[in-house]
């Protein structure tokens, strides 16, 4: 297995720094996964953290300038590591100002990510540091765990109102209940509500839209960068604004949705909180699927970073 | 005792307290003998930008009998503030080393380092520093074993030509606290001098000076001695004391090495060597290593000082002593308040 990657672009260096910053927020460890084109940070559900699972996706090339790797074997061209994300941020972070920056996977005292930043200095040589991360590499026989998840067959999918407001709210349930019920309709309409015995407190929120989706199956696509236009592009799925209109969301049970009916889910608050902390950009799109009573599937899309958080229904 | 601090040395003698606040809880103030007074001390110098707007001149006095040390100072608009801090007499404490005759020196701008440390996490407690002809590095010390398979490891390597002064006869590997380092190098760039490094084998403090006409601040900070250097060390290969070759950073394909394992089999590093010395085995808890840590030429007095870690500031004025100046207020000036005896009268 082989992993070099480096990183030139300012932009890009600080932009790599803030998607893994983000997932530091989100979790302690996850699985970084490497192929030709992608990088992926995941999350599987398990009872250890509450159920949560998450699914991010980098196109390399939008970050790298170069990126070479070799994966196990070249049936399975993948090379998939455990990591502490937020030794990965913290390397990242006081190299902002470098020169370049390489990620590769070294052999130290054991497998690590090394990242080796070479900074301006007032000599002729630079000046490089170097972070070793220690990792622990996932066999091939646990790879499953770690898959794309597919698309859930939700109730009710809906654009998230700002991301910053729904923080704000959050942040103040907090303070009064431990368990919030996240609900939408096919109207555009969503409430967070809480209730305790002393106080019952909902915030409403309206004309969100709708995302209407393609047939549903399989994993989520990003587009693929526009980068080589002989390239086709295999979109799965692209959400597009809907005036709200249940019709025009395709896909079994909602076809005959009562476009009023809403479809709610009971989480853990600190969950939902946790994934809001973490945000640090404005996402391009936000929105959400609810399967009723069962799971909230939030998805965030970047540019060049999706992001998806799993986010299951509580007693 | 009295003597008087005015102008812009206010500021200095601030930031001289703030940094040794990072370092230890007591001060030992030493004009002509040596008191012990607590951390109250930097409650009068609380904050450094006030201090230079307000401050005119800052008057500090000894009363024996009273066994109080009164810092009067004299504030713009006729103000004047005065505190009263109590202290203990206590027993000189003599840095015994010699930097002059240390195998290395290095000098440079404070933040040259400044700019290092910075790469290394706030948790990280103790950085080693290896030197070579060209070159020195730091790196994070990491304690026990079990840390090492979790801990990042950060390494910065600084050439010799990025220093004013760079003299290397001995390769040596020293491991000191980060956090005293950082406090210091703070106090270092806001005087603007170059800093000094005075650097010898595992177990002889490190002394960090700077120097000019008016002031000499010497921070003497104790190493790990040379046992625990050479298990830490280990990893790096048989010859302990060899700095880690240079980091080539344009050939670096050869370090991308091919983990060989079998990974259809359950997960696990492959053999990473973990290194094991007997020296390893006899593992201690860190209390138990600061008590170990020694100056190897404080031994003649260690009966008197066993259990102290050793670090301290020493500050002196370059002037020529004389005979007058440490018991009389200097002629010139005028002393706005008296030692007053009454209590009530104090302002």
């Amino acid at each position: 297995m082989k992993f070099r990657g480096k990183i030139i672009d300012v932009a890009c260096l600080n932009h790599f720094s803030r998607v893994i910053t983000t997932i530091s927020k989100l979790t302690k460890t996850c699985v970084m996964r490497l192929t030709p084109d992608n990088l992926f940070f995941v999350l599987s559900g398990k009872v250890t953290n509450g159920g949560v699972s998450m699914w991010c996706e980098l196109h390399q090339a939008n970050f790298f300038d170069e990126f070479q790797m070799e994966g196990v074997s070249s049936e399975f061209n993948e090379i998939c590591l455990e990591v502490t994300p937020e030794n990965l941020s913290r390397a990242l972070k006081t190299v902002q100002n470098a020169k370049s920056v390489k990620v590769k996977l070294t052999k130290k005292h054991c497998p690590c990510l090394t990242v080796a930043a070479e900074l301006p200095s007032l000599s002729s040589n630079s000046r490089v540091v170097t972070h070793d991360v220690p990792v622990e590499v996932v066999p091939r026989s646990l790879w499953h765990e770690f898959k794309e998840p597919s698309m859930p067959d939700f109730d009710v999918s809906i654009y998230l109102p700002p991301l910053k407001t729904m923080k704000n709210v959050v942040d103040r349930m907090k303070n009064l209940s431990n368990f919030l019920v996240m609900e939408a309709n096919l109207s555009g309409e969503m409430n967070l509500k809480i209730e305790t015995d002393l106080v019952s407190v909902t915030t409403h929120f309206k004309d969100l839209g709708n995302p209407s989706w393609g047939k549903t199956s399989g994993p989520i696509r990003l587009p693929v960068p526009q980068i080589n236009p002989n390239v086709v592009e295999v979109t799965r799925m692209t959400p597009h604004v809907s005036t709200g209109d249940a019709a025009s969301q395709d896909g079994g049970a909602s076809q005959s949705r009562d476009p009023e009916a809403m479809a709610e889910v009971r989480v853990d608050i600190r969950k939902l909180q946790q994934f809001l902390v973490g945000q640090q950009v404005n996402p391009s799109k936000a929105m959400c699927n609810i399967v009723h009573q069962s799971v909230v599937h939030l998805i965030l899309l970047h540019d060049d970073v999706s992001l998806q958080y799993f986010i299951p229904a509580v007693a | 005792m009295q003597c008087v601090v005015t102008g812009g040395n206010v500021k200095v003698l601030a930031k001289a307290i703030h940094s040794l606040s990072r370092i230890g809880d007591e001060l030992y103030v030493e004009p002509c003998f040596s008191l012990c007074v607590n951390q109250s001390v930097q409650t009068v110098f609380r904050s450094v930008a006030t201090l230079e707007k307000t401050v005119e001149k800052c008057h500090i006095e000894l009363d024996e009998a009273k066994d109080r040390l009164t810092f009067t100072l004299h504030c713009k608009h006729g103000l004047l503030k005065t505190h009263n801090l109590s202290y203990q007499d206590s027993e000189s404490l003599q840095a015994v080393f010699d930097k002059d005759s240390y195998a290395n020196v290095f000098r440079a701008h404070p933040r040259l380092l400044v700019d290092t440390v910075v790469h290394f996490p706030l948790s990280v407690e103790e950085v080693t520093v290896t030197v070579s002809d060209e070159r020195m590095w730091v790196r994070n010390h990491v304690e026990d074993e079990a840390e090492r398979s979790r801990a990042m490891l950060t390494e910065l390597c600084l050439a010799s030509d990025e220093f004013d002064h760079f003299a290397v006869k001995a390769h040596h590997s020293i491991t000191f606290c980060l956090k005293e380092l950082r406090g210091l190098l703070a106090f270092a760039e806001s005087t603007g001098l170059l800093l000094s490094m005075y650097l010898d084998e595992p177990g002889s403090p490190v002394v960090l000076s700077v120097t000019d006409s008016v002031l000499e601040g010497n921070f003497v900070l104790a190493t790990l001695s040379d046992d625990h250097n050479l298990c830490k060390n280990n990893n790096k290969g048989p010859d302990a004391e060899q700095p880690p070759p240079p980091d080539d950073f344009m050939n670096d394909d050869i370090d991308s090495y091919l983990i060989a394992m079998d990974t259809s089999v359950a997960p696990g590093p492959s053999a990473a060597n973990p290194p094991t010395t007997s020296l390893a085995a006899a593992r201690e808890t860190p209390s138990d290593r600061h008590r170990i840590r020694r100056h190897s030429e404080e031994e003649e007095d260690g009966d008197r000082l066993p259990n102290k870690k050793f670090r301290s500031i020493f500050f002196g004025s370059v002037l020529p002593p004389s005979p007058q100046t440490s018991m009389q207020p200097v002629p010139t000036q005028e002393v706005l308040a008296s030692n007053s005896e009454d209590e009530t009268e104090a302002d």
